[in-house]
């Protein structure tokens, strides 16, 4: 049995522990959000966070989750910039790779609020869009970026919670 | 796409067109014209159910639009610029316009989403059917509002005139409308001009991307069926002739939630020598696999190379007479007897993978005799024949159910993904998901065949270009995938896939100009080839507009000036309505313009330069101009290309919508520069050597030069863009690389080392 937080839920399996956590959460837990692209970390289709940290779910055994908090991108709840401005920058197109982009993007935004076009390339270039939206993805992130001040807040990894858009904090259920 | 469109409008010309009010709604549909049925009402026979109506786009009582979209969903954004036709027709409220992607039922008529056909072939029915709607509404609504029709109009989804105005759900909800148009009277209504319209090339949103941010789009890979099982296949180790001899699962059976395995009989032949795993979870699918001993007895391509099928095709090129002619204007022949000098060039492209992102997949459910496929497809009218064949049942008992494909490219225009999981649901009598894996994909893709194109250039004594034999040999996925689409020969010897050859006829003026298009056969038995984006015209233009620039540079004349010289738009390049007016003349129109953009001609730093490469789309009956220079710098040292920026203008008519084209045209131009320097694998054994991102490494963020696009603003007849910006791309790098470093690569993709080999040469 194993346990963890799932977009802020406790969730337990009985899965064996050697399952990438892809399968876990898009076949046990129904998130379909997170994606299957090439199945050895290369291509960042299934990127989620695990405290706080993206990681690619296709590779991570769920052992490895035991007790971790794991969020996906629905876990975003729709309100986080990055979301925005993808939609406003028309960014997906097949949009197979996008929720994969958008957690990437999540994770350098909680760490660096204002990235650099090189921290952006740096931070994006493990994630393969087969569609080639490059342009769109990186205007989407520095658009949220230059979005991001003290009354749109950018979804913080570390906290199980969800910043809202005023700058009001909703404190997720935990347990 | 002359027949697939012979089929369509032979379709709806043996339709009328119905608007009728029914107690859900409005509706809009195409009928059978029944005679029996002609006394009755539009609304009669769509209530009465006398016939399963083709419902092109209804209006509820709320006043809220759905437009039935046939083409598939692969990033394109179809589905938008479909309904955007309509609504623009209708005077419709974008806002309150939705759609909906159908399923495989026979009455939508015949179903292909590629070739960049779906505005090109929809923009004229689909503006007729919006604006007999409107029409129809306008007639309602006049006498609600107690006014003569001819002094309303529609705007924002109301019917206005003067200061009186009436929303179409008032209009739905209370006026009786019952209208039918026969083909010729729906022919008859021309499309708004473009001052009147209010979306057809103004900026909006796609509707299909809110989904797309959030998680919430579903996919082929997404179905979930009560009860399913999951499947992983194992791909065999040829395309053709494998035969299972035996197989040992006394190890997967360790694996939890081992379900057992099922050899595959294929009665369509498509699927030779297949198992298929199952298990109560995909990662169970996947590790019983791997612990799965099969032996096969391989078919006799098992030890086929890329180097094998690079020989034959240089071998096939060689033999002016292999092949059927394509091209055949004036006398070569003569014209290479008399020549005073000459020049050849030969081209090739190595195997190049779809690899869209979600791998191949379906989930296939058998319910009361009917066989229920969920999946992402480009074709289905092609492959669902193909399904029932192999299921046992006739073409009406299968249904395709359509999703967002995860990646199209024209890897999907192949539904041979779906007899896997067809057979084995068939098989277990239980609805089964079946999932290749990234490698199972990559074995099984239809890849682009590698090619071989060789030119032969000659002047006379006066120093005058007489004319250019060209020849092009590869692997041709028309021949094993829809065989009924090829066409003969202008020499009558034999049949052409005018999908790989395509881009050959190009709108030089040229005294003398011969193609001949050589299918490779050793690549035909050895693997599927398939149409990979931009499909014929992605690699012949490398080798017509490379040699194009080593005929320029022979003739010591700028490529931009020699080749406006050849675009005179005179003879069968004066173009003609509605699709190609202008002819080459709008080819001249877009190569002067990026010439401006790009500033041609002007110095640069040592090692760098600039290419230019023109196409004329995906086909000479839709041609979508474009001009590209690429900017590039090369390192001496070791031959390293890095392209710093692309310059493209584009002219495809009347832009229906344009975030939508200038996204189309970004991902299309990457994919130029990836192909061109960044993909290419090798067929070993049989099949492809890289299966995955460790050694196959498309372009990624950190590759991405500089990109400047522009439309040519006119409202010409609207033609394909999804494919089309991919086309001058590698030519116009490797044009520039010999600009810069006086080196000439023939090869794609351009590796360091040969750009290095080329420089010492």
């Amino acid at each position: 049995m194993t346990t963890l937080t799932l977009n802020g839920k406790k969730v337990s399996t009985d899965a064996p522990p050697d399952t990438p956590l892809l399968w876990v959460i898009r076949d046990e837990f129904n998130l379909k959000g997170t994606k299957f692209g090439c199945g050895i970390a290369m291509c960042g289709a299934c990127t989620v966070h695990l405290n706080g940290s993206p990681i690619r779910s296709c590779s991570m055994p769920l052992s490895a989750a035991e007790g971790g908090d794991v969020r996906t991108i629905e876990g975003l709840e729709n309100s986080h910039p990055l979301q925005q401005a993808w939609v406003e920058q028309q960014v997906p197109q097949c949009g197979y790779c996008q929720s994969g982009q958008i957690m990437q993007a999540a994770a350098l935004l909680a760490n660096k609020a204002s990235p650099s076009d090189d921290d952006i390339v740096q931070q994006m270039s493990g994630n393969l869009c087969r569609c080639m939206a490059y342009v769109r993805i990186k205007s989407a992130i520095k658009q949220a970026a230059s979005q991001t001040d003290g009354t749109v807040q950018v979804y913080d990894p570390n906290r199980a919670a969800v910043v809202g858009v005023t700058g009001q904090i909703t404190e997720q259920e935990v347990g | 796409m002359t027949r697939v469109n012979k089929t369509e409008s032979i379709e709806q010309s043996r339709r009328q067109f119905l608007v009728g009010s029914v107690s859900a709604g409005l509706v809009m549909a195409f009928a059978p014209a029944f005679t029996r049925y002609g006394s009755l009402l539009a609304s009669e026979k769509i209530e009465q159910k006398l016939f399963s109506p083709t419902i092109w786009f209804q209006i509820d009582t709320q006043g809220d639009i759905l437009v039935n979209v046939i083409r598939a969903e692969m990033g394109q954004h179809v589905g938008t610029a479909l309904a955007r036709i309509v609504a623009d027709e209708l005077g419709a409220d974008w806002n309150r316009v939705h759609f909906k992607h159908v399923d495989t039922d026979p009455k939508w008529g015949y179903m292909v989403t590629g070739g960049s056909w779906s505005v090109f072939q929809s923009y004229l029915p689909m503006s007729q059917a919006g604006a007999a709607g409107r029409e129809a509404i306008i007639e309602a609504g006049a006498a609600l509002l107690g006014v003569k029709p001819e002094r309303c109009k529609t705007r924002e989804s109301q019917v206005v005139c003067g200061n009186k105005s009436i929303d179409f759900a008032e209009v739905v909800k209370r006026g009786k409308i019952d209208k039918t148009y026969s083909a010729e009277a729906l022919a008859k209504f021309k499309p708004k001009k473009p001052a009147q319209r209010h979306l057809i090339a103004k900026p909006g949103k796609a509707l299909d991307i809110p989904p797309k941010t959030n998680g919430e789009a579903r996919y082929g890979i997404d179905v979930e069926l009560e009860g399913m099982v999951y499947a992983r296949p194992l791909v065999p180790p040829t395309r053709y002739g494998s035969v299972v001899k035996n197989v040992d699962d006394s190890r997967a059976k360790k694996v939890k939630g081992y379900l057992g395995y099922e050899v595959l009989k294929d009665p369509s032949e498509v699927l030779q020598g297949w198992v298929t795993v199952l298990a109560d979870t995909y990662y169970g699918a996947i590790k019983a696999a791997d612990q799965l001993k099969v032996q096969y007895q391989k078919g006799d391509t098992a030890n086929v190379s890329e180097d094998d099928l690079i020989a034959e095709g240089e071998k096939l090129v060689a033999d002016k007479s292999a092949g059927a002619l394509f091209v055949e204007h004036g006398d070569i022949d003569a014209a290479a007897q008399q020549a005073a000098s000459s020049l050849e060039g030969r081209y090739r492209t190595a195997s190049a993978l779809h690899f869209a992102l979600e791998p191949v997949n379906a989930t296939v459910e058998f319910k009361d005799g009917i066989c229920h496929v969920y999946t992402g497809n480009q074709w289905q009218s092609l492959f669902l024949p193909v399904v029932a064949k192999s299921v046992g049942l006739s073409e009406d008992k299968v249904i395709i159910h359509q999703h967002y494909l995860g990646g199209g490219f024209g890897r999907r225009l192949a539904g041979d993904y779906m007899l896997p999981a067809a057979l084995t649901a068939k098989a277990v009598n239980k609805p089964v998901k079946l999932v290749f894996t990234r490698e199972d994909d990559s074995r099984f893709d239809c890849i682009r065949s590698p090619s071989v194109q060789h030119f032969w250039a000659y002047w006379d004594s006066k120093q005058k270009l007489q004319g250019i034999e060209h020849a092009a040999a590869a692997g041709w996925p028309t021949k094993t995938m829809a065989p009924a689409f090829l066409i003969d020969g202008v020499d009558g010897k034999g049949k052409i896939d005018t999908f790989s050859i395509s881009g050959a006829d190009h709108w030089y003026t040229l005294p003398n100009h011969r193609v001949r298009a050589i299918n490779n056969p050793l690549a035909q038995k050895t693997f599927v080839p398939g149409w990979l984006r931009a499909v014929g015209p992605g690699w012949i233009g490398w080798g017509v507009e490379s040699f194009m620039d080593e005929v320029a540079h022979k003739q010591n004349a700028d490529p931009v000036a020699f080749r406006l010289s050849l675009l005179d738009a005179k003879g069968k390049n004066a173009g003609k309505a509605p699709e190609a007016v202008g002819g080459a003349k709008r080819l001249a129109h877009v190569l002067k313009e990026v010439k401006k953009q790009s500033g041609w001609g002007r110095k640069l730093p040592d090692n760098e330069g600039l290419g230019v490469a023109v196409a004329g789309g995906q086909e000479r009956t839709m041609p979508t101009w474009s001009a590209c220079v690429a900017h590039v710098k090369v390192n001496r040292d070791n031959g390293q290309v890095t392209v710093k920026k692309l310059t493209t203008v584009m002219d495809c008519g009347t832009v229906v919508h344009p975030d939508g084209a200038l996204a189309q045209t970004e991902g299309a131009m990457l994919w130029g520069l990836s192909l061109a320097l960044h993909e290419g694998t090798r067929i070993k054994n049989g099949q492809v050597e890289d299966n995955n991102l460790n050694t196959y490494s498309p372009l990624r963020m950190k590759d991405v030069p500089e990109l400047d696009i522009r439309f040519v603003e006119n409202t010409e007849f609207p033609v394909g863009l999804g494919e089309p910006g991919l086309i001058a791309v590698a030519p116009a790098i490797g044009n520039a690389i010999f600009n810069a470093v006086g080196a000439r690569v023939r090869d794609l993709p351009i590796t360091a080392d040969a750009v290095k080999a080329a420089m010492k040469s």
